[in-house]
Order: C-alpha cells, then sequence, then structure tokens
C-alpha cells in the first residue's frame, strides 16, 4: 500500500512538473526546433533581452496584470463585506449575480465587452480599446475570483468581533482595517493571486478588448505560423524561477514566525512556572 | 519598516499605472500590424528595424501582430482598433477594397516604390497599383524526407499527397483555403474557383485523402518534418531554410502541375491617424537595405530584384526561395471569393476536419450520459431517503 502511494504521488507530481522541465530544457536547446536537441546554449536569453516586442508585450502583460488584481481585490473585498452583511434574500440574489460572469464562457464575455467599449467609444470618444480597456476588463473577470475566496473567511469570522472593537472605540475604518482585515487576509491575498495569474495568462477577453496594444498570450499566439521562438521559452522560465524563489522566501519566511512565536510560547510557559 | 514597504509598494504601482495610462509621449507612434516573426527585430544579430525608422524619423512604432488574414479581417472590422499599416496577404487585400476598408496610397510619398520588381506590380487583387506594396510573397510547396520518399524529385506532385504508400505519413495544411487550393489544384481547377460542383469534387477528394493524412498542422509541421515523425508536407517555401537546417534529408519541391503565391503587401485602412507617416514607414521598408535585413530574417522572398540579387550570391536556400519563371507562371494567387462561395468553403472544410454523422452521434451520447446519470443520482437519493423515514 506504501508503495502504491509513493507511485502515485511520483506520478502526480511527474504530469504537474514534466511541462515546466521540457520547456525549461528546450530553452538551452541550440536549435530552433520543439524536438531536435542541437547542443546547450544560451542564446535565447540573450535574445530575448534584445526582443523589443516580447519585452513590451510582457511588461504590457505585467502592469495589467497587476493594475487589475489590485482593483479587483479591493472591489471584490469590499463587495464581500457588503455581501455578508445584506438580508438573506437579497444576499443570494446577489451572489449569484456575482458567480454569473465566472459561469459565463469567455468568448461570450470577451466580445460582449469588445461591443461595449466599442459603443462607448464611438458615441463619446472615451475608451479608445488599448491598455485602459483590458485593465477594466481584466478587473472584471477576475472580480467573482476575489469575491469568492474573501466570502468563506468573512463567514467564518464571528461578527461580534467586529461589534466588541467598536464598543472599545474604533470607529467603522479602524474596526474594519484592525479586527476584520487581519482575519480574512489569507483569503484576501489567494484571490490577488488568483487574479494576477487569471490575467496573466488569459486570452480570450484580452484578444477582444485589445485595440492596438498586445499582451504576451497574443504575441506567442502569432508566432505559431512560422515557430514559437525559444525565447518564449526562456521568458517563461526567468518567470518561473521568481515565482518558484518568491514561493521560497515566503515559506521560509513563515517557517521562521512559527519558530519565533513557538520559542516565546515556550518562554512564557518557563515564567508561568 | 513592513508597514512602510507596504506603502511605496503599493505607491508604485498606483504611479506607474497613472503614468502608463495618461503619459502620452510629444512624438507621433504609428500602430504597425505584422504576422508574427515577420520582421527583423534585431536579435538574430541583425538590425532592429522599427528602432531603426525611430531613430531616423523620430516616429515611434507600436508593432504588433497576428496569427491569420482572417484574424486580421475581424480586428480592422470589430472596430476601435486604429492601424496605420497592415500586412495581409493577397485575398485579404482584395476583401479589403471590396469592403472599401483601404485608403488610396500616395505614391509620391513613396519613391521606393521603383525598386519593386514588374512581376510584383498590377496583381490581380490590385490591379490598378493602387492600395498596396508589396513586402514578401512565397509560393507553397512540398516538403519531403528524401530517406523516405523514393519517387525521383522531378515525379513528385500533388498525387504523391494521396498516395497510399505514405499512409500515416502526410500532412495537410490547417486552413481552408490552402487545403481546398491543393486539391482544386490536383484536379485541375482554378484554386479560385466558384463553381459549386468543383468545390464538392476537391471536397470529396479531401475526403479520400483523410484517412491518408496523419494531422492537419499549421507550425507543428516543423516539429513533425524535422524528427521524421512524417514525411511529406505541403507547406510555404519561405520556412525551407528553417526546415532543412534542422534535418538536411528533408527536400523541397514546387509541383510542375501549379501551385499556390502568395505575395503579403504593406496597405493603410481607413481609420488610420497619421496616413503620411504611413507612407514614410512604408517606403522605409522598401529601402533596399531594410528590405535586405527583412528578408534575411524572415527567409521568404523579396519582391525586389536588387535584392534577389544580392541574395542569391550568398544563400545556398535560394533556389527554394526564388523558382524559375516557369514555375511561377504556373502558380496561382488567391483572390477573395464571393461570401456565399466563402461560406461553402468553410462549411465543407469543417466536414472535412471532423467528420459529419460521427460528430453527432457523440453529441447525443454525452447527452444521453448526462440524463442518465442525474436519473440514477435522482432515483438513489430518494430510495435512501425512503428508507431513512422507515
Amino acid at each position: 500500500m506504501k508503495l502504491f502511494s509513493k507511485i502515485y504521488q511520483f506520478l502526480f507530481f511527474l504530469f504537474l512538473y514534466s511541462p515546466i522541465a521540457i520547456l525549461i530544457i528546450y530553452s538551452f536547446n541550440d536549435s530552433k526546433s520543439r524536438v531536435i536537441w542541437g547542443g546547450f546554449t544560451f542564446k535565447w536569453y540573450i535574445k530575448l533581452i534584445n526582443n523589443s516586442e516580447i519585452l513590451s508585450a510582457f511588461s504590457n502583460t505585467i502592469i495589467i496584470a497587476v493594475v487589475s488584481s489590485v482593483i479587483a481585490t479591493v472591489l471584490g473585498t469590499l463587495a464581500a463585506v457588503g455581501i455578508v452583511n445584506t438580508k438573506s434574500i437579497f444576499k443570494k440574489v446577489l451572489i449569484n449575480i456575482t458567480n454569473l460572469p465566472m459561469l459565463n464562457p469567455e468568448i461570450v464575455t470577451g466580445i460582449s465587452m469588445m461591443l461595449l467599449f466599442v459603443f462607448i467609444y464611438s458615441k463619446t470618444g472615451f475608451l479608445k480599446p488599448g491598455l485602459l480597456t483590458l485593465i477594466l476588463s481584466h478587473s472584471t473577470f477576475c472580480l467573482p475570483y476575489v469575491v469568492l475566496s474573501v466570502l468563506p473567511k468573512l463567514r467564518q469570522m464571528d461578527s461580534s468581533i467586529y461589534e466588541a472593537a467598536q464598543d472599545l472605540g474604533c470607529n467603522h475604518f479602524q474596526a474594519f482595517f484592525k479586527v476584520v482585515m487581519p482575519q480574512i487576509t489569507s483569503g484576501v491575498v489567494t484571490g490577488f493571486m488568483m487574479s494576477f495569474t487569471m490575467s496573466i495568462d488569459d486570452f480570450l477577453i484580452s484578444y477582444f478588448t485589445s485595440g492596438t496594444v498586445q499582451t504576451l498570450p497574443l504575441t506567442i499566439y502569432s508566432m505559431t505560423r512560422r515557430i514559437i521562438s525559444p525565447e518564449i521559452n526562456a521568458l517563461s522560465t526567468v518567470l518561473f524561477v521568481i515565482m518558484f524563489t518568491l514561493v521560497i522566501i515566503i515559506n521560509i519566511r513563515k517557517g521562521r514566525e512559527r519558530v519565533k512565536k513557538s520559542n516565546q510560547h515556550i518562554l512564557s510557559q518557563f515564567i508561568k512556572i | 519598516m513592513k508597514k512602510i514597504l507596504k506603502r511605496i509598494i503599493l505607491l508604485s504601482i498606483f504611479v506607474s499605472t497613472i503614468s502608463t495610462v495618461i503619459a502620452k509621449d510629444d512624438n507621433i507612434t504609428i500602430n504597425v500590424y505584422n504576422w508574427g516573426e515577420y520582421i527583423s527585430n534585431g536579435s538574430d544579430g541583425g538590425l532592429n528595424v522599427n528602432a531603426q525608422f525611430t531613430k531616423e524619423t523620430g516616429i515611434n512604432v507600436n508593432y504588433t501582430t497576428f496569427q491569420t488574414n482572417e484574424e486580421l479581417f475581424a480586428k480592422l472590422s470589430g472596430g476601435g482598433a486604429n492601424y496605420d499599416v497592415i500586412i495581409p496577404s493577397d485575398y485579404t487585400i482584395s476583401k479589403l477594397i471590396e469592403n472599401d476598408m483601404l485608403h488610396k496610397l500616395d505614391f509620391n510619398n513613396i519613391p521606393n516604390y521603383n525598386f519593386i520588381d514588374n512581376n510584383f506590380r498590377n496583381l490581380e487583387y490590385d490591379s490598378k497599383n493602387e492600395y498596396a506594396v508589396p513586402y514578401t510573397w512565397g509560393v507553397v510547396g512540398i516538403y519531403y524526407n528524401k530517406k523516405y520518399v523514393n519517387e525521383r524529385e522531378e515525379d513528385i506532385d500533388w498525387n504523391i499527397l494521396w498516395n497510399k504508400k505514405y499512409s500515416g505519413k502526410i500532412l495537410m495544411f490547417d486552413n481552408a483555403r490552402d487545403s481546398f487550393g491543393i486539391s482544386l489544384i490536383r484536379l485541375g481547377k482554378s484554386i479560385n474557383s466558384t463553381n459549386e460542383d468543383d468545390l464538392h469534387k476537391a471536397y470529396q477528394e479531401l475526403i479520400d485523402q483523410k484517412p491518408l493524412v496523419q494531422s492537419y498542422v499549421m507550425d507543428q509541421i516543423f516539429d513533425k518534418i524535422g524528427n521524421s515523425e512524417a514525411v511529406l508536407a505541403p507547406y510555404y517555401s519561405g520556412d525551407a531554410a528553417l526546415i532543412m537546417k534542422n534535418n538536411p534529408d528533408i527536400g523541397f519541391v514546387i509541383p510542375k502541375n501549379g501551385s499556390i503565391k502568395f505575395v503579403d503587401s504593406m496597405c493603410i485602412p481607413k481609420g488610420a491617424k497619421y496616413k503620411e507617416e504611413a507612407e514614410k514607414y512604408i517606403n522605409f521598408m522598401c529601402r533596399t537595405d531594410i528590405a535586405l535585413e527583412n528578408i534575411s530574417y524572415i527567409g521568404y522572398s523579396s519582391p525586389q530584384r536588387e535584392v534577389m540579387d544580392i541574395l542569391s550570391k550568398d544563400n545556398s536556400y535560394n533556389k527554394f526561395s526564388y523558382p524559375d519563371d516557369d514555375t511561377i507562371k504556373n502558380c496561382e494567387i488567391f483572390l477573395n471569393l464571393p461570401s456565399e462561395v466563402n461560406i461553402l468553403l468553410n462549411s465543407l472544410w469543417i466536414e472535412v476536419k471532423i467528420g459529419t454523422d460521427s460528430n453527432w452521434i457523440l453529441f447525443l451520447a454525452t447527452i444521453l450520459g448526462f440524463i442518465i446519470l442525474y436519473i440514477s443520482v435522482y432515483i438513489y437519493k430518494k430510495r435512501k431517503n425512503k428508507l431513512f423515514y422507515k
């Protein structure tokens, strides 16, 4: 049985990480082919630094992802707080309305947004399809994910704590930031992370609302008539390494905090004795 | 400390957004829409053409890319995107002209048009030479693996793609026009045929070919032909260098019974903000040194005589990119088809790719499966409840 679970574990991680491993290996491939190994090289990384097209698409993607996920997180958290505090029937309606865009096929969302933006632009001259519309549409489709990850945290929370904080002299804002926020932070961070990744790899909605701005997925897609340049492998490798180190750093810090806390705990026990 | 750091991060995000959204360069920026991987971008040790243009004229270039002509057309007709220079292929240009979506060019601003070879003027899609300046061109031919294909080079024509001997080793284009074009040429018809019978015959041939085809692909051909997974595939002549570098066993033939020729040209769509600057850009792209940089990066063929002459001295793949005049004369250019024919072509193509009947059965089976699952769960729950209440 133990052997079986070990094998299962191995297969699980193999499926998860073998594509990434292959991607990383082929970023060092000297030939442009995706199957033939032509020797070890760093040339794609050097070319990547000089390729303004890919880099500008990449910076667009990052700008859009950061800004739209910040907007989505702020609005989504506020919406979740509002939803939790509404009366029962209305609450269910609200939850369903916020969940709907998530179930809606992305292509429908994309086309409807394009129609809306083009309509507004042709009538008023505002909202020319471009960076701004991309940010707006990305924060819109990320919003439900934030609401969904913050809501359960709010439900878990005892509402009397908030009231107690107010009794003890906090105004609304202080009570929210000092008492509610720390308890729902993990949900907010999850929501932010999810929005960030969703925004980075979104293709369909960006395709319809991008105007003359190009994001990274659009650039990669346009390469497929010729052959996707291994510079993309190099870029993905860099991204993966950055994310990987970030996760490791976060975990190490968490671990240290835990150690500190347990030390304090032991210390306090000693003092009591 | 933490708080300060957080605030700094938030502030920097805020400032960067505001600045990217609001800040505008004093310089003019033209929007260029081109095929992916279709310009010298400085990464192969060549010249970064767009940067050079900005350096010489002070006009910034917002360079973006597309994957298919249809994508470009959808983007232009969808509204909201103002491009100044676009580089579509022949049949899309004629479609754009028919829909009155292109500006006439002012050739006084494009003196370098003189470099364009006479063979590439007054082409069918722009017969009066008003709208388009050729950028690259190419021919469709057959890539074959010399190790596995034992026919002699001069015997290879489109029929080999229907040869049962190579069953499972043949690749085909994953787009309607090219696949039907090949099938029509093989039947001795024009690739622009609007005759329904011709199209149905071509469709029947493609259906007959389907069991032999390994898959319908575009860029996967580089991998599949490269590692001998497939041995026969039609594709564009301009990719010869890229394919043969990885696998020297690969040969390339343009069938004698005719083929498809395509020309990608630079145009200015209606709605362009900076027409004069766009013409400057087109003129710049036609300059011999710039055209040479682009062509040596892309590998496709140049419509400029001088560039051809310079390249023929040092490029061994040149014979594939610049076939002799007799071969070219046999090649046809795609024209825009009337919309009914286009619809027919696309629906026939979908039938070729996914088949007609098997798909419906699968669809019905899925829905039936769902219904059965739902009912059984419902019954199971009811029974359980009954037991519980007893």
